[in-house]
C-alpha cells in the first residue's frame, strides 16, 4: 500500500524558540538577577513595555518573563528574574557567553499611548518594578506628553528595593515623584514603612485624568486598584498585569485562562473595568 | 443520495485504501469501543451495542449484524489530529550553545471512518482553537489537511447523549467528505450515502453506485429521527452564558466539589478539550526534549504558578470545566465547547451530569436572583 507522505516540514514552529546569547548577568537583589540577551539568530520581533518572552533553558525548561529593558543598541534584551523554582534557579548559573532560547514577543504592551496628557500613577510591588521599568523610562523620556508623574514603589524589606541606581536616577530629577516603602525594616532605615497603596494617598494627580499603571503581587494589585477607585481614578483608566500559568504563550495550552481570555493573548496586561470583577472571585 | 449494500461496505474501504489513505475506525477491545487502524468490515464491532448511563459503560450483543450499532466511547477523533503526546522539538549541544530541531510530521493521510454529527462539530471546534488564532498549530494543521471523513448520521442515542438540545446531532450537516445512514430492515441492510466534498465526490464515482430510491431515503431519515426521539438528557442552552456569570460566586460549586474527584476524566474523554502542558525531558546522551501532553484543568498543577496553585479546591476546578465549556468558550472561540456527546457523564467514575449540574446551576440561580 502507498501511503503518501509530505515534506519533513517544520512542525510546531511557534513553539520553537530562537536562539539567544548572554552577553551580560548582573546580580540585583539576593535572590533576583538581570540577563542581557543578544539574537544568535535573526532577532525576533520588538519587544514593548508590559509584554514577555519565553525564556528556555537547555533541557530544564521554558518560562514566561516580561521584557524589563533593551541592551544599548537596541536589539538585545534585557530581563530581570527571581528565583522562585528549577527553571529561574536554572537561569541563575548563567553567564555571558551561555545560550538560552527566546519566543516572543507576546501579550498586550501598557497603553502608553492612550496615557498621553493624562496625570501617571505608577504602582509597583516588589519584582513588578521590572515590567514598569521600560514604561517609566518612556514617559520620562517623552516627559511633555503627560502631566504629572508618580512613581510609587513598595517593597517587604530595604534589602529588596530593586534598581536602587535607577530609583536615584528617576528621584533626582525634578519632574517625577518617586516614593518608596517598604513593608518592614530595622532602625537603620530612614525612608517609609508601610504599605504600596499608602503611597497613593496624595494630592498631586487629579483622579479622573489620571492613568495607574499597577504591576506586583495580584493582592497588592487589588488594593491598589481599590484605592485608586476610592480616589476617583475611573476603572478603564486603572490598567494591572496578570499572572497565571503559562506553558505555550500562544493560546492553546490553555493553562492562562482568565474568565472570558487568556492572560497570554488578551493580557497580561488588563483595564481594570475589564477584570475588576474577576480579581475579587477566590481561586480564580 | 446513492445506496451502498451492505455486502459492497468493503469496496469503499478499499477505494480509501487505494487512493493512500490508512483507514482509523472503531475496533473492540478491552471491553470498549475505541478507534485505531482498521483493514475492512471485519474489524468493525459487527453486531454489538454499548448501554451507557451515568458512570457506566458496557458491551452488549444487539440482536443484528449492524455495522454502527452503537455511539461513542473513550476515544475521540482529537487523538489522531491532537496526538496525546508530541515532541515540540528535540535540542542538541554543540559547541557554543545548542541547536533545536522540529521533528518531522508523520505525513499519514488517515481516514476517520465512522464519524458521528457530535464528533464533526467537536473537530470543527479544535480547528477554531489551534487554526484560527493568531498562531497556528502547524502540526495539528498538516495532519488535518490531510485528513477524509466519512461521518456516520446516528440511528440509535446512546444513554448519554445530549446532542440535539445542542444541535450538533445526530445528523451530520457539512464538515465530512461521505456522509451514511445505516439502515436495517427486516430483510434489508445498507447505507445511503452522501458526498460533502470533491474528494468525497471522486471516491464515490470510483464506486459507481446506484442511486438510494425514495423509500430508502426515507428510510434513512426515519432512522435519524428515531435517534433525535430517543435522546433522553437535554441541556438548555437559553441565557445559560449569562447565567453562569452571575452564578460564577454562587454556593453551587461546593456542592459539585464535594463529589467531584478531580480525577480529570472528563477531559481527557472530551472530543473539545484542548489543553496541554509540556515536559523536558534530558537524554542520557546530553540531549534534550520537549514533550507537549495533554492535561486537565482538573489537575492540581494546571493552575500553578511560583508560591501555589490558583485553584486549590476542587470546586473551583469544576467551575473553571463547566463555565469554560458552557460559557467561556463563547467569548474565545465563538460557540460552546460542549457537543452533547455525553462522554463526560459516562466516563465520571462518580456519574456527575454536565446537564444536571448546568439545570441544578439555573435552580440556584433563580432562587438567588428572581427573589
Ligand atoms: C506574563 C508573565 C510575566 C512574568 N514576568 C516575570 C519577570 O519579569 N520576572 C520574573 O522573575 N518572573 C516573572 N514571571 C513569573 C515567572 O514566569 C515564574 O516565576 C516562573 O515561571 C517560575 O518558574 P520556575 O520553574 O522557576 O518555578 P516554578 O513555577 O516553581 O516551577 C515551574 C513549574 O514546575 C511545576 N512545579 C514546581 N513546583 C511545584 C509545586 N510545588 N507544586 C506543583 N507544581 C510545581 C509547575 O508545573 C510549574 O509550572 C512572569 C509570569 C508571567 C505569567
Ligand atoms: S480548561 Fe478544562 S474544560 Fe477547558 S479545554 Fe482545558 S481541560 Fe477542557
Ligand atoms: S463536555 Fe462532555 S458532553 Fe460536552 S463535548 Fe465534552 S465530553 Fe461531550
Ligand atoms: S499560555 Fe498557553 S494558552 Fe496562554
Amino acid at each position: 500500500m502507498h501511503t503518501p507522505t509530505v515534506e519533513a516540514a517544520a512542525a510546531l514552529e511557534p513553539l520553537l524558540p530562537q536562539r539567544y546569547r548572554v552577553t551580560r548577568r548582573c546580580q540585583e537583589l539576593a535572590d533576583t538577577f538581570s540577563l542581557e540577551l543578544a539574537p544568535v539568530d535573526s532577532p525576533l520581533a520588538c519587544c514593548g513595555p508590559g509584554q514577555f518572552n519565553m525564556l528556555y533553558v537547555y533541557g530544564v525548561g521554558e518560562v514566561p518573563i516580561s521584557l524589563s529593558g533593551h541592551s544599548q543598541d537596541g536589539v538585545g534584551l534585557i530581563h530581570t528574574v527571581r528565583v522562585v523554582g528549577p527553571v529561574t534557579q536554572a537561569m541563575s548559573g548563567l553567564e555571558a557567553g551561555d545560550m538560552v532560547g527566546v519566543r516572543g514577543p507576546f501579550g498586550a504592551p501598557w497603553p502608553l499611548a492612550e496615557a498621553e496628557g493624562r496625570d501617571l500613577v505608577f504602582a509597583a510591588g516588589g519584582l513588578g518594578l521590572a515590567p514598569l521599568r521600560l514604561a517609566i523610562e518612556h514617559v520620562l523620556d517623552n516627559r511633555g506628553r503627560f502631566g504629572s508623574v508618580c512613581v510609587a514603589f513598595g517593597a517587604r524589606s530595604p534589602e529588596l528595593i530593586l534598581f536602587r541606581n535607577i530609583l536615584e536616577r528617576w528621584r533626582a530629577r525634578f519632574d517625577v515623584s518617586v516614593d518608596v516603602t517598604v513593608d518592614c525594616a530595622g532602625a537603620d532605615w530612614a525612608g517609609k514603612v508601610g504599605v504600596v497603596t499608602r503611597l497613593l494617598e496624595r494630592d498631586d494627580y487629579e483622579p479622573v485624568e489620571t492613568c495607574a499603571l499597577i504591576c506586583g503581587p495580584e493582592v497588592m494589585m487589588r488594593y491598589s486598584a481599590k484605592t485608586l477607585l476610592d480616589r476617583g481614578v475611573p476603572a478603564a483608566q486603572i490598567f494591572l498585569s496578570m499572572e497565571r500559568s503559562m506553558k505555550c504563550a500562544v493560546g492553546y495550552c490553555g493553562h492562562c485562562q482568565f474568565g472570558p481570555g487568556f492572560v497570554c493573548k488578551d493580557g497580561p496586561v488588563y483595564s481594570h473595568a475589564d477584570i475588576g470583577r474577576l480579581l475579587e472571585l477566590s481561586e480564580f | 443520495m446513492k445506496r451502498l449494500g451492505r455486502a459492497e461496505f468493503d469496496r469503499l474501504l478499499n477505494a480509501l485504501t487505494e487512493v493512500g489513505y490508512e483507514l482509523i475506525g472503531p475496533v473492540m477491545r478491552d471491553g470498549a469501543i475505541l478507534y485505531d487502524s482498521i483493514a475492512g468490515v471485519r474489524d468493525l464491532p459487527v453486531g454489538w451495542t454499548d448501554a451507557q448511563e451515568a458512570g457506566q459503560y458496557r458491551i452488549q450483543r444487539r440482536d443484528d449484524q449492524a455495522l454502527f450499532g452503537y455511539v461513542v466511547g473513550p476515544h475521540s477523533w482529537k487523538r489522531f489530529l491532537f496526538p496525546p503526546n508530541q515532541t515540540v522539538f528535540s535540542a542538541r549541544r554543540t559547541d557554543d550553545g545548542f541547536v533545536l530541531e522540529t521533528p518531522p510530521v508523520d505525513g499519514v493521510r488517515r481516514a476517520l471512518i465512522g464519524v458521528r454529527a457530535c464528533e464533526l462539530e467537536a473537530i470543527r471546534i479544535q480547528d477554531r482553537v489551534f487554526l484560527e488564532g493568531p498562531y497556528l498549530d502547524t502540526a495539528y494543521q498538516q495532519r488535518r489537511a490531510m485528513l477524509f471523513v466519512v461521518a456516520v448520521n446516528c440511528g440509535q442515542a446512546g444513554g448519554t447523549c445530549f446532542c440535539a438540545s445542542m444541535k450538533t446531532g445526530p445528523k451530520a450537516h457539512g464538515g465530512y467528505d461521505l456522509a451514511l445512514t445505516e439502515v436495517l430492515d427486516a430483510d434489508e441492510h445498507y447505507f445511503t450515502v452522501d458526498a460533502g466534498s470533491p474528494a468525497g465526490k471522486e471516491v464515490l464515482d470510483r464506486l459507481d453506485l446506484p442511486e438510494a430510491s425514495g423509500a430508502e431515503c426515507d428510510a434513512a431519515a426515519a432512522a435519524v429521527a428515531r435517534a433525535e426521539s430517543q435522546m433522553g438528557r437535554s441541556l438548555d442552552t437559553d441565557g445559560l452564558k449569562p447565567l453562569l456569570d452571575r452564578v460564577l460566586d454562587g454556593r453551587h460549586w461546593e456542592a459539585v466539589g464535594q463529589r467531584c474527584l478531580s480525577c480529570a476524566n472528563c477531559t481527557l474523554v472530551c472530543p473539545t478539550c484542548f489543553c496541554s502542558t509540556v515536559e523536558d525531558i534530558t537524554e542520557l546522551d546530553g540531549g534534550a526534549r520537549r514533550e507537549r501532553r495533554w492535561d486537565s484543568c482538573f489537575d492540581g498543577e494546571f493552575s500553578y504558578v511560583a508560591g501555589g496553585s490558583i485553584r486549590q479546591s476542587t470546586a473551583s476546578r469544576y467551575r473553571q470545566w463547566l463555565t469554560h465549556k458552557l460559557s467561556s468558550w463563547h467569548d474565545q472561540f465563538g460557540s460552546s465547547g460542549c457537543v452533547g456527546c455525553g462522554r463526560c457523564i459516562t466516563w465520571c467514575p462518580v456519574g456527575i451530569d454536565i446537564t444536571q449540574e448546568a439545570a441544578a446551576l439555573r435552580v440556584a440561580d433563580a432562587a438567588e436572583h428572581d427573589g
